[in-house]
């Protein structure tokens, strides 16, 4: 399944098949947001700034998920789904590489997995 | 607010109900109409709520029951946020003489047909999600019920105490769909589905329709059973409440759902306090919402909400919870609540009944009723 990508999420999926982390960020209140959308949550203002993320942060929550609801991802069990607390201030969703572990607090950092039409986000652990 | 719940109905909840969701739909309907001492020619509002049209519309309700007409129709795009906030509404509707009786329900093949569980939900978050494998509705929970145990100091021995402790009361509820005896070691010793939920954290699926009747409470005094007073209700969305059901990410605080957003107007709306409680029916598609319910209502202190489960300090979700009972969205922990006031819960009837607190909802949004006692 690939990302139906929309006019407002077009930047961010764009620049993550050039493995980089392009945020929205208010032009009046200077907040960064996500998931991308046509104006901010915070305070209202229409538009947005693209910024490019370091696509370093820490862990806010996970799951780890044992039995696949979908059978695109039945084969990939055990994985790690993490929020991520960028160090721009906004929360991204992301897996951590491969079968890896996470606990809230880690620090990680940004990873890319190509696939054929579209490049995902993962995350890495820096311990 | 003058109006009270004064009837209930249910199919039964099966697996695979061989029937159309119509069919559901009126006999859940017809059969709550009945309970109160109506007749349907007496309903003049109905009241629902589907998810990606795993439902039907109020109209198809109507015209099987061959309402005369319909002066309040209401369907909603929601899923377990809505049952408190469509009896809260008509019993606005009732108190304002826009309808005199109303039917709320929900019907669904929830376990044979469209399944919410695994359901893909529109909207802009959704590409961020499902690509990834971050395609369930339990992951959501699960993810705001790490954050909460995390942050709470609790733990699996705390959501262990809520599938327990349900489980004691479903024994007693021939409706229930989990019937057999649970208790820690068997929960503990379960694999996890998705980390922190083992199975029994989560509800159980299934086909089957509840409905709710909603009149005013001078009617309400004539009719066969005490009538279920709707006290207060309230629905809330905090900020940024995502966009769309799934999409939490924008979202300040995991540990703390809407029930910490209304409270104050839930119990100010009745003139009561979260002491004056004595029943509590929590929405609970998994076992992390019902704790953090009862945190966020207020009902005890943070932190603490394992221990009062445990401690069994209130009885709470005494049919068994959507855990137990099965899944048919909180419409039956609605009509769970309005039975306990009404004094008809059988073997499972609490002793102490006169005040109710109902909540609908797991994450960024839901609603709540306090249902007393008449007088």
């Amino acid at each position: 399944m690939e990302p139906l990508v929309d006019e407002d999420s077009r930047a961010y999926w764009d620049g993550l098949r050039a493995h980089r982390v392009v945020l929205q960020r208010c032009p009046a209140c200077g907040r960064t947001r996500f998931p991308p959308m046509p104006s901010c949550p915070s305070c209202g203002t229409p538009g947005a700034d693209e910024v490019e993320a370091g696509g370093a942060g820490v862990v806010y929550s996970f799951v780890r998920v044992h039995r696949s609801f979908s059978a695109d991802h039945a084969a990939e069990v055990p994985y790690t789904v993490v929020v991520v607390e960028l160090d721009e201030g906004c929360r991204v969703l992301g897996r951590i590489e491969d079968h890896g572990r996470a606990a809230i607090d880690d620090r990680v950092t940004a990873a890319y997995v190509d696939h054929a039409t579209w490049t995902e986000l993962r995350f890495r652990c820096l311990r | 607010m003058n109006a009270a719940v004064v009837g209930v109905g249910y199919t039964e909840l099966s697996r695979c109900s061989g029937r159309s969701v119509l069919d559901l739909a009126q006999q859940a309907c017809r059969s709550a109409v009945a309970d109160a001492g109506l007749h349907p020619s007496d309903v003049d509002g109905i009241a629902s709520f589907m998810l990606m049209h795993d439902s039907v519309p109020c109209q198809a309700v109507a015209s099987s029951l061959a309402l005369p007409q319909t002066r309040f129709a209401l369907d909603l795009q929601l899923g377990g946020q809505a049952p408190c906030y469509l009896v809260w509404l008509a019993a606005l509707a009732v108190t304002s003489g826009q309808a005199d009786t109303v039917v709320v329900y929900r019907a669904l093949n929830g376990r044979s047909g469209a399944r919410v569980g695994t359901m893909a939900f529109p909207g802009a978050g959704a590409q961020h999600r499902y690509p990834i494998g971050y395609d369930a509705y339990l992951m959501y929970c699960a993810m705001w019920g790490q954050r909460f145990l995390h942050e709470t100091g609790q733990g699996e021995l705390d959501l262990g105490a809520v599938a327990v402790g349900q489980r004691r009361w479903a024994e007693r509820n021939e409706r229930a769909y989990r019937r057999s005896p649970l208790d820690l070691g068997s929960y503990l010793a379960e694999p996890y589905v998705v980390e922190p939920f083992r199975a029994d954290d989560c509800t159980v699926e299934v086909d089957g329709a509840c409905a709710v009747v909603v009149t005013t409470l001078e009617r309400a005094r004539h009719l066969r059973h005490p009538p279920a007073v709707v006290a207060s209700g309230a629905y809330r969305a905090g900020p940024r409440p995502g966009l769309d059901i799934g999409d939490h990410l924008l979202w300040d605080d995991y540990t703390r759902n809407y029930t910490s957003w209304l409270r104050d107007d839930l119990f100010g709306g009745a003139g009561l306090r979260p002491t004056d409680v004595e029943v509590a029916e929590i929405y609970d598609c998994f076992t992390s919402t019902v704790l953090m319910g009862l945190e966020g209502l207020g009902l005890c202190g943070r932190g603490e909400s394992g221990a009062f489960v445990r401690e069994a300090r209130l009885p709470l979700n005494t049919h068994g919870g959507l855990l137990a009972e099965g899944y048919l969205h909180g419409m039956n922990t609605v009509a769970e609540a309005a039975l306990q006031v009404q004094g008809r819960a059988g073997d499972r009837q609490v002793a102490r009944r006169d005040v109710c607190v109902v909540t609908s909802g797991a994450l960024m949004d839901g609603s709540a009723l306090i249902l007393t006692t008449d007088g």
